[in-house]
Parts: C-alpha cells; structure tokens; sequence
C-alpha cells in the first residue's frame, strides 16, 4: 500500500463533507419520528432534492436557489406522504417505500438532461486570517457553508426539542397521540409540519450530495444515503447531537475505504465499498439489543396511525 | 344554589348510535354532582362535549351564565373547565412538570413551574417530585400529575372521569379529602363513575344517564346501593350465586415464580407462591401495574419461566408454550380484548381459531375445518347471550361487554381444568359482568380451578373463595375471602404491611 | 367537506374495487405527465399497455417477453406478501434475488462443463437455499437482537451488488470472456441453461414453477392454519404469541420464505433470460415486486393478475421508449404513481367517505 498519499487533515475535512448529506437528512428524520411517524421514504425525498436542487443551480448558476430548490423539493414530494398517512390513514412503511419508488423514478425522469453537466460551485467560507491558522484553519474554518448549516440545524433541533414549547408539544405527540388529542393539541397538524421539515432536511442532504459532494446528477446517485440515515437515527437513540457522532462515524468508514481503495490496498475494491452498509448493520445491531433501552428511547407512538376517536 | 353549569338538550349521535339522547340538566355552584351510568350509557361523550373534544349535534350549554360552546380543549380551560381523564392523559417518558406544563395553556418557565407544582401539592396533600419520570409512578401518584395540572388553572369546574377505578381504599379516601378541599374553595366537581358507594359517601346530586338519555336524578345520600343500581341498569340484577363445592386436589401450584420484566416501566414478578385447588375461585386483587400482566402471561405460557416454577396437575409446565398448555387443560383470557385475546379484524369464527384449534380438533394436518369452527362460534354466542347478528362479523365491531362475554365463552366451552382471566369485566356492561361472573362461578362448581385477576375489588368479594393481592411484584399470601375487610386488602395493596 | 367515517367491516367490494381505481388513476395521471413531457398521452397509453399484446408488429416479441417479465416478479412477490401479510417487512428482495443467482449459478460453473439431468434442478435448490441464507441475516438480527428488518435487508442489498460485483471479476469470471467482468454463458450449457419449453412463448421453468408457486400459496394461505397465523401475527404480535405462535419464528419464516423464493427468481433469471452473471443483470425485479405484492392485495391470484400488468408496464415502457423515445424512468415513475394512488384509494376499504355540509356554529 501506499501512505504517502494520505494527509489527516485532508482526510478530516472529507469526513465533514461526506458526512453533511447524512446529517441533513437524519436530523429531519429525528424530527419526524419523535412525532411519532416513521417516514421510510427518505432516500426518495433525498434524491429528489438532489435533483430539483441541481436542476435549479444550473438554471440560475446560483448554488444557493439551488439549496432552497432542493429544500422546497424535499418538502413538496414529502407532503404525498402527507396526504397518505396524514389524512387517508394508509400504512406508514408502504406509503414510505411507495415514496421512495416514486422519488428514485421521478428524479431519474427529471434529470435525464442533465447528466454529465458540472454545477456551479458552492463558495467555501474563507475568514481572513482564520482560514490560514496551521490545523484548526483547515479543520473548522474553510468549509462550504452548507457544513455550518447542518451542524447548526443539529443544535437548533437539540435545542427546539429540549428547551421550547414547540419541541415539548412534538415530543408529547409522538409519545402519546391519544393523550396530546385529549389535551387539544393538534396531532395530524403537528405531524405534517414535521413530515415537511423533515422532506426540507432530506432535500437539502441531497443537493449537498449533487452540488458539493460528487458534485454532478446522476441517476440513484444516493446510493442508500437515505437509508443509512435512517439507521444513524436509530444509532442515534433519538438524541440530535449524537447524529452528529452517527453521521461522522458513518462519513469516517466511507471515506477510508475510499482511501484505502485509493491507495491500492489488497482487498478487491468491490469488498471495501460494502464496508459503509456492513458497518451499518453492525451499528444498528449494537444499538438495539439492549431492548429496554431501545423502547426507552424511541417515541412510543412511532409508526401507529392516529385516528380520532371522537 | 345558583347554576355553574346548565345542559340542556345536548344530542350527539355516532353512526348507529345515539351516545348522548336530549341530556338536560345543571351543576350548582361549589356542587359535587355525581353522573352516574353504566358503561356505554354515554358519559364519556357528555362530558367530552362539555371539555371541547366533541361537539354536540343539537342543544346548548350554559357556563357561568354565559353561552358555552367550546370547540376544543383550550377554550374549555380558558372558561374554566379542567378533566382528569379516566386513562390518565399522561406521557410515560416525560417528566411530571413537563406533564403538566402539556396540559396548560401559558405555562410558567420551568423553575417557577416546579415550584408552585410543590406548593399546589403540597397545600392540597398531594406530594409530587417535578423531575421525576411519570413512567416511573404509580397509579396514584399518576392521578396526583392529573389533578395538580388541573389545579394549577384554579378551575371553576373540575370533570373526574372515573377517577378511583385503580386507586387502594386508602387512596380514595385521600382523594376524597381532596376533593373536598377543593369543593370548599368554591369550585364544582362532576364526578363520573360507577362506583355506587363511592357516590354515596361523596355525591350531594346525581344525574343518571341510561343508553344515552337522562333516566333519573336523586341525592344519592338517601338511596341505596341497589337503588341506585336499579336506576342505573333498568332492571333488577341478580348476585351471582355460588353453590357449595368441597375443594379437591391442588390445580396448579405456583413455586417461588420469579420473571424479571423487559418494559422499562414494567414490574418483576418476585417468588410467588400459591396454590389453586379444584373447585376453588382464587381472586388476585391489586392496583393496577403492579405485576398483574406479567402474572398473567407466566401462566398462559407467552413467557416462559423455569419449568418447576408452574405446576399443573402435577406437571411442570413453565417451559411449555401457550397451545399445548391449553391441550393440558389450563386456558387463559387476557385483561385486552382488542388485540390480546381477540383480533379485532377477524370474524368472530376466526377469533374461534385462535385457541380452540388443537384443543378442540378444529382441523386436520393443520388444514382448518370450516364446519365445525363455525359451529363452536354459533355455540358460543348462543350459551353466553352474544348480541351480534352472526360469526361473520369483526371482533372489533362488538361491544365490549358482548366482546368479553365471547371470549370467555370460548375458553369455557373448552372445559378447561384451570381458568384464568385478568379483569374478567372491565369496561362491560352490568348485565355482562353479571353474566360473566356467574359463569365462572358455575365452571368453579363444576370442579375447575378459576384465577381471577381483577382490580375490582367488589367484584373479588362477591366471588372469590380465597384473596391474594399483587403489591410492587409480590403476592401475599392467599387468605379465605370472607376473613378479609376492604380495609385491610387496601392495606395489602399498598404494600405497606410485608406478606 | 369529507368526513372519514371507520367501517366496521372492512369493504369486500371495495378490495377488488381499489387496484381497479388505482390503474385507472395512473393512466390518467401518466397520461398528464407525458402531456408534460410533451408526448400524445393516448399514444402513450396505447403503446404502453395495448401495442405489446395487440399490435401485429411488436406482439410477436412482446408476448413471450410477458411471461418471462412476469415470472420473477410474481414468484417474488408471492414470497414477499407472506411476511407483508404478518407485518415482517422484507425489501431486501433484490438483495436476495441477486444472491440466489449467484448461489445458483456458482453450482453449475464449479461442475462446467459436466453434463446432467440433475444439474439444474440442484441449481434451483442452491438458488432457493443461497437467497434463504441471505435472508436468514436480517431474520436472525431480528429475533437475537432487535435489528429493524427493514433497514438490515435493504442494506443487504447494497452488499449483494458488492459481492456479485466482486464474484464476476473474481470467482465466477468467465474464462473465455476477454477478461470482461461477466460470468460464462448458460445459454450454451445446455445441463444448465434455463431454455424456453415451448418456443415463442416464453415459457421456461420459472415460469412454470410460478405457477405451482401460486397454488400453493393460495391454499395454504386460505385453508391451512399457517395462512391464519400469518394473518394473527399481522393483527397483533400480542395476539399471536397468545394463540400459541412466536413472534420469532414466524420472522424466521416468513423472511426464510420470502428469501428462498427471490433467490429461485433470481437463479431462472440467470439461467435463461438474462443468460450470464454481469454487475447490470439485476434490473429491479425485487424493488417492483413490493408494488406487485401490494397492487395484488397479498393475495396469490391478486399477485400473478398485478405481475402481468407490471410485466406489461415493462414491456410498454420499452416500446415507448423505443418509439416515442420517452425516458426510460418514466415507466419507473408510473410505477412509483401506481403504489400511491393504490395506497390512497385503500382508504376506502377501511373508511366510508361522508360528505357533509360544514355546520355554522
């Protein structure tokens, strides 16, 4: 093998960027599931941003109405599943896998023409004299804003769960339905705006990835991201800053097959590309054995449907 | 006594049902009315309507001698109506404050909070910990979250749906304590229940409600127990009675049982030990969440526990699963109808299938014999007064207590050696219940063994040979019934005196 | 305003009544987006779903390619509507598809070129068998470690694209194949190839064993107390394991079923249709058989009806394609419309629309 090629610092700074894409998507997932729904159509939701968030970049040259696209892409195509679940009571995990069909076909049909193209690029954020410090320079500064964007959405949810009324009121919804109604909370209310900011997150995770990232469309480009995100949720125990520590351990494992395959390791690449999903098995498998604490954690009402009684 | 609250004419109907037919009547001020009705009679919708969760078809409401019609929850408690609801709207993972911070509508921060919850609980006697986990209190101090919450709004009108149906002798009456404070500081209560002591000892007025219409209204003061009942029901009921049987060999013994509970918020089963012998009507009384669910389902084998823990018949069955125990004689119905014991949307000859297949030989290779489930169904609906128009329909299409009445049919037309059934008539009907009563009653006269878990403890009295009660996962000893005062089995329940 | 208004008795008609609505629905909705895309949507429709079985032209080739469509994606929907029916949801089914070909097929290139009768029905056992293994992960992750079986088996499937990637360079790479990343070609092994039994027609094997597969699905689901457990398990996990079934067993089952019949998909597909192992010849088949399962109601009949018409949709799609030069995932968009609006008219099983005037207050 060959070593010289491999810098920390640069290996770090991919970390970061492999692992924002996750990192939208799984803190939008957090926050529809601590509603209490189980939305399995997030790769769909993620691809569709990527490529609503692309098309527009492209149409504009303009990276950032790209990211809004995207975002208001994501939020759009989650809104069927709105509608399925929301209000004609159909089942969560079909109408989540029916989204994410739906999503890879739409978006495959949406960016036929727009194979091949490069996007215009996202500016890094560079700080005068920050920028240049020796490690903490390249490590915190120098990043694309998107970076900035995903680690602050990650503390605002934190905070909007554990500090607000808001956050409280999602909270109770996703533990008990029955007993938010009896209160006079709005469940099917609060569940769609969650499901929509959760579609918002998802689409922005997937323009980061046809934007920055790769940065180019092509079909099914997600390759399980969304999936993956979902596990890291449940990696997470529902917490929002350990999506952080799910993301950058999912990012960490990607991104060193990467090298490794790069630095021409003896192992066909082929085995090393299945590493991310294998680690994600493996993760999940750790993180649900221990039942109590799983059922401890996970909101109570996640996935049953909510009709009022009265 | 000028008027708080005045009904009148309210009607809401369900498709099918009329829950609520013409209701009129009024709550005085500073007033502890009682709504009295069984279950079904349309209580719960009443007084959803007056809480905002329903709106009435037709008639009006007068608070404080305003029009009231709320159309939720919020502008109830703005008026100045506050519920505790009969499932506690409670949510088990969060905290007390931030259970009562959901059920206001401008809480304080979260520091002040906790504060006036102390002071509020500790001026009305009801001790509560603001940064403790709500899944982690028992059913009382779970009532405690309800009312300080409703407390907290200084509320002119306070709803109790049912509000002692899991609470120890000794808790009603420090609830009772309560609500007279309450009551003394102005406030009215509409009490719901249908508990007739209960309303007796507390009520100054009640309102009778049968099938959905006002029947009645009297000062429960100066009725009776039967009267009160009679009104209630419509018709004279008769008390189960038992005949004398001598009691024969032990049934199932029970060997220093030991399961610990996999639910975070659920209750290890710890050494208990009991003996049902033939012919005789074990009661298991206890507040609710005290291991009951766990018992129950050690002895229909859904857990497994060491074998020489259950002894049936002189076999050790802990190890046996739930179909081959019911092949050696011990059947079983779950506390949940909807989704334990029945599956809500299959026909009542399919609910058949799911314990009397092998017992009852109802097929051949595992391929199912339509025939004769079909007439085991039509057998049971007919021996235990089933109203429904055949065994095609949905489980979840019955009502409760016909539901039950199929369910434990099922069971006893198997002729079990052992029964045993959790809360054998919650949520039924009083004819139901007195159906049912009456038939486990007969299969103990018959020579089986019968364990009824049950959180009634009128209904323990009434039929039980012998009483244990569940405290915190242990059973104390089982006693002869008729030796027992309410005073003291309250005293087992709270687990205060050590088996 | 429409109110929902829960049936105490689920609708029987409205059963049949919903995936007739749902394809109408598509057509309809399809027909706007090829308006969108700026095509004649009657056109569209009628090469789609008319030209591959009715137009003299096409018919000769389409119609056989109906059954050899059709074949995979029912047999593996059959064994996916076992566990969709107890709420075990495997949608790894590609995963499993892919694993089974190559279980499969590893038996014949370990024996090429050894000539026998026994060859390829040993082949479909190690299909079966390699696509039960692979699903015997997530079951196992389930039942020892509570592992959402969902997640596991879709991430599975991303292994099995690795490790068939990793097989047609390594292992099974043929060694008259100019080193391309493929494995030898069945369709000149003869002990081995999965041939068409009646030519034109595309009968082969699978489709045959499809058949039989549906049978017997039908019956034990409907008459045999497997069939009522599954159902049990479905309604309530709590009720099956009081009725006697483990909620652990049933996983095992039902996901061992699920696996075996994708894993013997995917041997027939490899053997005949497709021909050779290569990292393209999964095309989807146990993605879309999640539609098929659902459009087909769970039910054995219901399946094999919903897999021709998808099949068809397949078929369609080319044609179109090759016609109206109308984007390839367009027919993945149509089938992605079909799965919603089957979900959304399936509200009307369950509840009965009441429409009503918003009362004044």
């Amino acid at each position: 093998m060959d070593f010289s090629s491999f810098s920390t610092l640069t290996f770090l700074a991919t970390v970061m960027a492999a692992a924002t894409p996750i990192m939208f998507a799984a803190i939008g997932e957090l926050v529809v599931e601590k509603s209490g729904v189980l939305n399995l159509g997030v790769e769909g939701m993620m691809i569709f941003g990527a490529v609503c968030g692309f098309i527009a970049a492209v149409s504009t040259d303009s990276p950032t109405i790209g990211f809004i696209a995207a975002a208001v892409g994501g939020a759009g195509i989650s809104f069927l599943f709105v509608i399925l679940t929301q209000y004609l009571k159909a089942n969560q995990v079909a109408s989540g896998l029916a989204l994410t069909l739906f999503g890879l076909g739409l978006s495959a049909l949406m960016g036929h023409s727009y194979t091949g193209i490069k996007p215009p690029s996202s500016a890094k954020l560079s700080v005068d004299g920050l920028s240049d410090l020796p490690i903490v320079g390249r490590l915190i500064f120098g990043h694309d804003a998107m970076i900035y964007l995903a680690i602050f959405l990650i503390l605002a949810v934190w905070y909007f769960l554990k500090y607000t009324r808001g956050g409280l009121i999602l909270r109770a919804v996703g533990e008990n339905h029955d007993a938010a109604h009896a209160l006079g909370y709005r469940v099917t209310r609060v569940r769609t705006l969650a499901i929509l900011f959760g579609g918002a997150c998802a689409g922005l995770g997937g323009a980061y990835l046809s934007l920055v990232r790769v940065p180019q469309w092509t079909e099914g480009m997600t390759a399980g991201s969304g999936w993956i995100a979902l596990a890291i949720v449940v990696f997470a125990s529902w917490k929002p800053l350990r999506i952080l520590l799910g993301a950058y351990l999912f990012g960490g494992v990607s991104i060193l097959q990467l090298n490794l395959q790069a630095m021409g390791a003896d192992i066909p690449v082929a085995y090393l590309s299945m590493a991310p999903y294998l680690v994600t098995i493996l993760v999940l498998v750790i993180m649900s054995a221990d039942r109590k604490r799983a059922s401890l954690n996970a909101p109570a009402s996640l996935g049953r449907a909510f009709h009022a009684s009265s | 006594m000028t008027n708080l609250l005045t009904l009148h004419g309210l009607t809401k109907a369900y498709p099918g049902v009329v829950a609520n037919d013409d209701v009129s009547f009024d709550i005085g001020e500073g007033e502890i009315h009682a709504l009295l009705g069984e279950n079904g009679a349309g209580k719960s919708t009443l007084v959803k309507a007056i809480y905002g969760l329903v709106q009435p078809d037709s008639g009006t409401m007068t608070f404080r001698g305003q029009p009231f019609a709320p159309s939720n929850p919020n502008e109830a408690r703005a008026a100045g109506v506050a519920m505790v609801f009969q499932h506690f709207s409670l949510f088990e993972a969060m905290s007390v404050a931030e259970n009562i911070a959901l059920g206001m509508d401008n809480p304080p921060k979260t520091a002040d909070l906790s504060k006036r919850i102390i002071e509020v609980s500790g001026k009305y006697g009801l001790q509560l910990e603001p940064s403790r986990l709500v899944g982690n209190l028992s059913a009382g101090e779970r009532q405690r979250v309800e009312i300080v919450r409703c407390l907290l709004q200084n509320p002119k009108l306070l709803i109790m749906d049912e509000p002692t149906s899991v609470l120890t002798p000794q808790e009603v009456e420090r609830l009772f304590k309560t609500l007279r404070q309450i009551q003394s500081e102005g406030a009215s209560i509409l009490y719901i229940s249908h508990k007739l002591h209960e309303i007796r000892a507390l009520c100054e007025r009640a309102t009778v409600l049968r099938l959905g219409k006002v029947v009645g209204s009297c000062d429960p003061r100066v009725e009776t127990n039967k009267s009160l009942a009679e009104m209630m029901v419509g018709a004279k009921l008769a008390t189960p009675k038992k005949t004398e049987v001598t009691l024969g060999e032990p049934v199932l013994e029970l060997d220093g049982l030991n399961l610990k509970s996999d639910d975070p918020f659920g209750v290890s089963l710890k050494e208990i030990t009991f003996k049902v012998r033939a012919g005789e009507v074990l009661g298991i009384g206890g507040v609710a969440g005290n291991g009951q669910d766990e018992l129950m389902s050690a002895l229909s084998g859904e857990v497994r526990v060491d074998p020489q823990q259950i002894c049936l018949n002189g076999a050790f069955i802990g190890r046996e699963s739930p179909s081959r125990r019911r092949e050696m004689g011990l059947l079983s119905a779950p506390e949940e109808r909807l989704g334990h014991s029945a599956a809500p949307t299959m026909s009542l000859a399919d609910n058949i299938l799911m314990t009397a297949f092998d017992r009852q030989r109802l097929g051949r290779r595992g391929f199912i014999k339509r025939p004769p489930t079909t007439h085991f169904a039509q057998a049971v609906i007919e021996a235990f007064d089933v109203r429904t128009p055949n065994e095609t329909v949905h489980a979840k299409s019955l009502s409760g207590g016909n539901l039950q009445k199929f369910v434990v049919g099922r069971e006893l037309l198997q002729k079990p050696d052992l029964f045993v059934v959790n809360q054998p008539t919650w949520g039924v009907d009083a004819l139901a219940a007195a159906t049912i009563r009456q038939a486990l009653l007969e299969l103990a006269s018959s020579g089986a063994a019968v364990i009824v878990i049950s959180q009634d403890l009128d209904e323990l009295m009434e039929i039980s040979d012998t009483l244990a009660v569940l405290a915190g996962g242990r059973l104390s000893a089982p006693q002869n019934a008729a030796d027992l005062t309410p005073e003291e089995i309250g005293l087992l329940m709270s687990g205060e005196v050590a088996a | 305003m429409i109110r929902l208004e829960p049936r105490a008795n689920p609708s029987k008609t409205m059963v049949f009544l919903t995936p007739i609505l749902a394809v109408i629905a598509t057509m309809i909705a399809g027909g706007i987006l090829f308006t969108i895309l700026g095509k004649n949507p009657f056109e569209a429709i009628r090469i789609i779903f008319l030209d591959p079985l009715f137009n003299e032209q096409f018919a000769s080739y389409a119609r056989p390619q109906l059954l050899v469509k059709a074949a995979p994606l029912v047999m593996i929907a059959l064994g996916l509507s076992v566990g969709f029916r107890a709420n075990i949801w495997n949608i790894g089914a590609e995963g499993q598809f892919i694993m089974g070909a190559i279980g499969g097929a590893a038996v014949a290139l370990a024996v090429h070129p050894l000539e026998s009768v026994l060859l390829f029905p040993l082949m479909i056992i190690a299909g079966g068998l390699s696509g039960m293994a692979y699903a015997m992960i997530p079951a196992i992750l389930k039942t020892k470690f509570n592992a959402n079986e969902i997640l596991v088996s879709l991430m599975l499937v991303y292994v099995a694209f690795n490790f068939l990637a990793a097989m047609v360079t390594g292992p099974l790479k043929s060694p008259i194949g100019y080193n391309f990343p493929e494995s030898r070609n069945f369709q000149e092994y003869p002990s081995a190839h999965n041939a068409e039994l009646i030519a034109n027609t595309g009968l082969h094997w699978g489709v045959v064993m499809t058949l039989g597969l549906v049978i017997l699905c039908y019956i034990i689901l409907t008459r045999h107390i497997f069939g009522y457990r599954v159902q049990l398990m479905g309604q309530s996990p709590k009720a099956a394991k009081f009725s006697g079934v483990s909620p652990n067993w049933m996983i095992v089952i039902c996901l061992g079923i699920s696996g075996a019949f994708a894993g013997m998909a995917g041997l027939f597909e490899v053997a005949g249709p497709a021909g050779k192992l290569t990292t393209t010849f999964p095309v989807g088949y146990g993605f879309t058989a999640i539609i098929v399962a659902f459009l087909g109601r769970l039910h054995p009949i219901g399946i094999l009806l919903a897999g021709l018409l998808m099949a068809l949709t397949y078929i369609g799609g080319e044609l179109a394609q090759f016609q109206l030069s109308l984007p390839a995932a367009s027919i993945q968009v149509f089938q992605g419309m079909l799965l919603f609006f089957l979900l959304a008219t399936d509200v009307l099983v369950h509840f009965k629309p009441r429409f009503e005037k918003r009362k004044t207050i």
